[in-house]
């Protein structure tokens, strides 16, 4: 049939044309079946039931994603073939000029979008699957699993789900092109090559006074993110404000600096008049003068990918430096003392008598001698009455603090009390800072923000309490930093130390042993919790309490998980993302040099070398690729303070290295394409 | 007079074996310095052929090409670029003006090529337009110009490097009649005042009228030659016609 062949002339034909779009549309493919066969390469690891439990999650999370991310894609699909549709007008009016009908060009142009369609698909998911081959040591590597055996592995359910994305994508495409032939006219067709650009000179003094403003402007919204975030940003609405100042700013910023960059060349006569200088500068000036709106956009999309994709990296790099920290024993065990009002509740006499053993005689009675398998351990206990609760501790300062903060604060919940040599017996063995305390002293431990600032202002007022029938004063005017309980971020709500004597037996709550095991195989030690575990088969565990186990080996899996949740998820968005802009702005350098090849010829009968042409560009491109990065840059340093702010509950000693991550991942792909680009475009402008 | 530019037997030849086109079929003639020839002929007679030949756009399959003595048809790579930049002026019938450039830097450009001071090409981009009367269009752009000073744009573009010849196809076909007789009339003006040798390629004899000699071609080979002499305009006019109606004559006797 000879609209097939026709179609597949097209595509040879204009191969180089397509060769942005190709490359995109493959990537794109890879891209989505890499990360959605995410799933599939996690069945072969070796690890525990927990970690799958967090893998679930985060390919749920990944295929939501997926969604989000089709639609960009889409869209981006959507934008280049009618780019390059708008190319081909005059092809399209030859056709009909020569009484080819629309139906037939539609048909031409369905058969090229399937052949398209067919080939990026293809050689898109044999890319993935290999670079999915990667991914998994990828994936092992995150969940800290051995790579014992190396599978190949293919995800049947990913290229199901790869190719009903592309395939409706594609369907949008052939109903664009098909309205978008209908609704040609023959001589739109025609007349489209020949048009002359008209240039508009921008008035210099608007010009710098709109930068002037927009740099203000931008500078403030700098200014609400990272300085005055306190004052500035109260609610969570109130992050669009700087966002919104930020877009419209830099929408202003690229309008004046592409009319304020060629007046102040121009003033500088010898560098304007020196070589192709001044047809590089006219070029690219007029080139950004017509994509202000786009160049903004693709600004603020390579904005939102460095902040992503930096953050999430950083935020993977704490979580697992904060465990050095905050889990620093390998193993803590705990049993709550029951009273009799717990006997409704599922526990029987006998349990709630057994409680209040501790932990050491409980296991003992199993015939477990914990000691036995632990180098060095602490024990210790926390009380808390149900007549002194949070609220009472705020003292004077509760109808300030609750008129002052959101309603969640359970100000019921009874309050923890810990004596000061218990305290100290866990500091030392965490190595956190040990107190001494007066007879009629308190002081309250605690290491979560927003707990801190609302204690803190009891403290400070100097607020006594009455604990034991005892009136203690405040040590200190703000809490101090520690916490008992290992966990995987600060959320040591509050433990107020009291003196050893004032204590009442009668109101322990929680018996805990701290320790370190004896054995430094992660195997061994999961071996033992497993262990204390199984107690609960054994008939004695009807008549006894079995201690809670928080392990440093838990809490690392659970923090593991979150730490690759969110670099799968920073990396697949933060890529398309960066794929989207930067294919966005090679389609346009690309078109611009063909709508361009006579001014090059004219240079060239002018009598410049091929050197300076492909200098001249070089540069061009360079300077159009580079403009809208800076300023994303710009924005970034400023978008990554204000992310590892709000994510600082993690710390954030390790942004270097997620930066530099970043810079690579940035530099492959946006070099890459940019490489691509120039070679295009230096092919498009040759002389043939 | 010294020959400025010397056709030596060139040939230039098209397609395969099979299909042989002869565009230019040992062609000889010479130009001295200072003179402003005219090349007539119809359609595919080989006269823009020749033209790409000799701004070295194209290259012959036998015979020489000598611009100022130098063997043009022996140069390569950037010594083509360089010949074309020192040596050479175009002027186009489209003008080929950089519409992204005002009228001053499109002229200016071609010296900037030639890494000339930006002291120096503000002195002779003034100098020309003055001579030219294009100085009220310098800081426009083209879309902002008439025909007749776009073009006027492009012939001061070309001479501003102070090239050997002037090479100019078809510099009227886009312009009115009253623009046509203005550029005319500025060739001649640079020809006789200014001493700037002009080849031009045209198929309007009245445009060949200002020329001081007509050579016209036929199948790539010599047909007739004419000179001005001291004839008035209207008579060189006449004589020209002659010569395209024996031209156009002989070609419906082929039919």
């Amino acid at each position: 049939m000879t609209t097939i062949k026709l179609s597949f002339r097209n595509i040879k034909k204009s191969f180089k044309d397509y060769a942005i779009y190709f490359f995109t549309l493959i990537l794109g493919v890879a891209i989505f079946y890499v990360f959605n066969s995410i799933e599939s390469q996690t069945v072969l690891l070796d690890v525990t039931q927990s970690t799958y439990d967090i893998i679930d999650m985060m390919t749920n999370m990944l295929s939501g994603a997926s969604v989000f991310v089709a639609f960009i894609l889409g869209f981006l699909i959507i934008y280049a073939s009618r780019f390059l549709m708008k190319r081909r007008n005059k092809e399209f009016g030859i056709y009909m000029l020569l009484g080819m009908g629309k139906r037939k060009i539609s048909m031409i142009l369905f058969f090229e979008t399937i052949l398209i369609g067919i080939i990026s698909l293809a050689v898109g998911l044999g890319l993935g699957i290999a670079l999915s081959q990667l991914m998994s040591m990828l994936v092992a590597n995150m969940f800290e699993a051995d790579m014992t055996r190396y599978e190949f592995i293919f995800s049947s359910s990913a290229c199901i789900k790869t190719l009903i994305y592309f395939g409706i994508m594609y369907v949008i495409v052939m109903l664009f092109n098909a309205i978008n032939v209908g609704k040609c006219k023959l001589i739109d067709l025609i007349q489209t090559s020949k048009k002359s650009e008209t240039v508009k000179m921008k008035n210099p003094m608007i010009c710098t006074i709109v930068f002037i403003v927009s740099a203000i402007a931008l500078g403030y919204a700098y200014y609400m993110v990272t300085g005055g975030i306190n004052e500035t940003i109260k609610t969570a609405e109130d992050i669009f404000k700087p966002i919104i100042i930020g877009g419209i700013s830099t929408f202003f910023i690229f309008w004046s600096l592409s009319g304020l960059i060629l007046k102040i060349v121009m003033s500088m006569k010898n560098l304007y008049v020196k070589g192709l200088n001044t047809f590089t500068l006219r070029q690219v000036s007029s080139k950004i003068n017509t994509t202000v709106f786009s160049m903004t956009i693709i600004s603020l999309m390579l904005f939102v990918t460095i902040c992503v994709l930096s953050s999430a990296l950083s935020l993977k790099n704490s979580i697992s430096t904060n465990l050095d920290e905050l889990a620093p024993a390998d193993i803590q065990l705990s049993i709550a003392v029951k009273d009799d009002d717990e006997l409704n509740q599922g526990y029987t006499k006998k349990q709630i008598e057994n409680s209040k053993l501790g932990v050491r005689k409980t296991l003992e009675a199993f015939n477990f001698d914990i000691d036995a398998y632990l180098k060095e351990s602490v024990e210790y206990n926390s009380y808390r009455m149900d007549d002194f609760t949070f609220g009472d501790s705020l003292g004077d300062s509760l109808e300030y603090i609750k008129n002052n903060s959101t309603s969640m604060i359970p100000y019921n919940m009874p309050e923890e009390i810990m004596t000061i040599s218990d305290y100290n017996k866990v500091a030392k063995f965490y190595g956190n800072e040990e107190y001494t305390l007066n007879k009629d002293e308190y002081i309250i431990i605690a290491d979560y923000d927003s707990m801190v600032a609302i204690r803190n202002v009891a403290l400070e007022a100097n607020q006594e309490l009455t604990i034991f029938g005892h009136t203690l004063k405040p040590k200190y005017s703000e809490c101090q930093y520690g916490f008992t309980e290992m966990a995987g971020n600060h959320i040591n709500s509050g433990i107020i130390i009291v003196p050893d004597e004032i204590v009442n037996e009668q109101y322990i709550s929680f018996n805990s042993i701290v320790g370190n095991y004896n054995t430094d195989s992660l195997d061994k030690q999961r071996e033992i919790q497993e262990q204390i575990r199984k107690l609960v088969n054994n008939p004695l565990a009807s008549e006894y309490c079995l201690p809670t186990i928080n392990s440093r080996v838990d809490i690392s899996e659970a923090s593991i998980g979150l730490g690759a949740l969110v670099t799968f998820l920073g990396l697949y968005l933060g890529v398309v993302f960066l794929i989207a802009s930067v294919a966005i702005l090679a389609l346009k350098e690309l078109t611009e040099s063909t709508d361009n090849k006579e001014r090059y010829k004219m240079l060239r009968k002018l009598g410049a070398d091929e050197k300076m042409i492909n200098k001249s560009l070089f540069r061009q491109i360079a300077i159009f690729f580079m403009f809208p990065l800076i300023v994303a840059i710009i924005h970034s340093i400023f978008g990554i303070t204000f992310c590892s702010y709000i994510i600082s509950t993690f710390g954030n000693e390790q942004l270097l290295p997620s930066i530099i991550m970043t810079a690579i991942f940035i530099v492959i792909i946006y070099g890459g394409y940019f490489l691509i680009t120039y070679l295009c475009s230096k092919n498009i402008i040759k002389e043939r | 007079m010294s020959s400025i530019l010397k056709i030596d037997k060139v040939e230039k030849y098209y397609g395969s074996k099979s299909s042989l086109t002869k565009a230019l079929n040992n062609l000889s003639f010479e130009v001295d310095k200072g003179e402003f020839v005219a090349i007539m002929g119809a359609s595919g007679s080989g006269k823009t052929t020749l033209l790409n030949c000799i701004s070295t756009i194209d290259k012959v399959t036998s015979g020489h090409i000598f611009v100022g003595g130098e063997d043009i048809t022996k140069l390569r790579g950037n010594d083509l670029n360089k010949f074309r930049r020192e040596k050479l002026g175009f002027i186009f019938q489209d003008f080929n003006l950089l519409d992204t450039l005002t009228a001053y830097e499109n002229i200016s450009l071609a010296l900037s090529i030639q890494n000339k001071s930006a002291k120096e090409i503000e002195k002779r981009v003034n100098d020309i337009a003055n001579k030219l009367g294009i100085k009220e269009v310098l800081n426009k752009y083209p879309y902002q110009m008439s025909g007749g000073q776009k073009q006027r744009v492009a012939s001061a573009r070309a001479i501003i490097t102070a090239p050997q010849i002037v090479l100019a196809d078809e510099p009227t076909g886009a312009l009115d009649s009253k623009s046509s007789k203005m550029l005319l009339e500025s060739f001649e003006y640079l020809n006789e005042k200014l001493n700037t040798t002009i080849l031009m390629v045209t198929h309007d004899s009245f445009c060949a009228s200002y020329a001081s000699r007509v050579i016209f071609i036929k199948d790539g080979k010599l047909f007739n030659e004419i000179v001005k002499g001291n004839s008035s305009r209207k008579d060189f006019f006449d004589k020209i016609i002659d010569v395209v109606t024996l031209l156009g004559g002989e070609e419906n006797d082929n039919y």
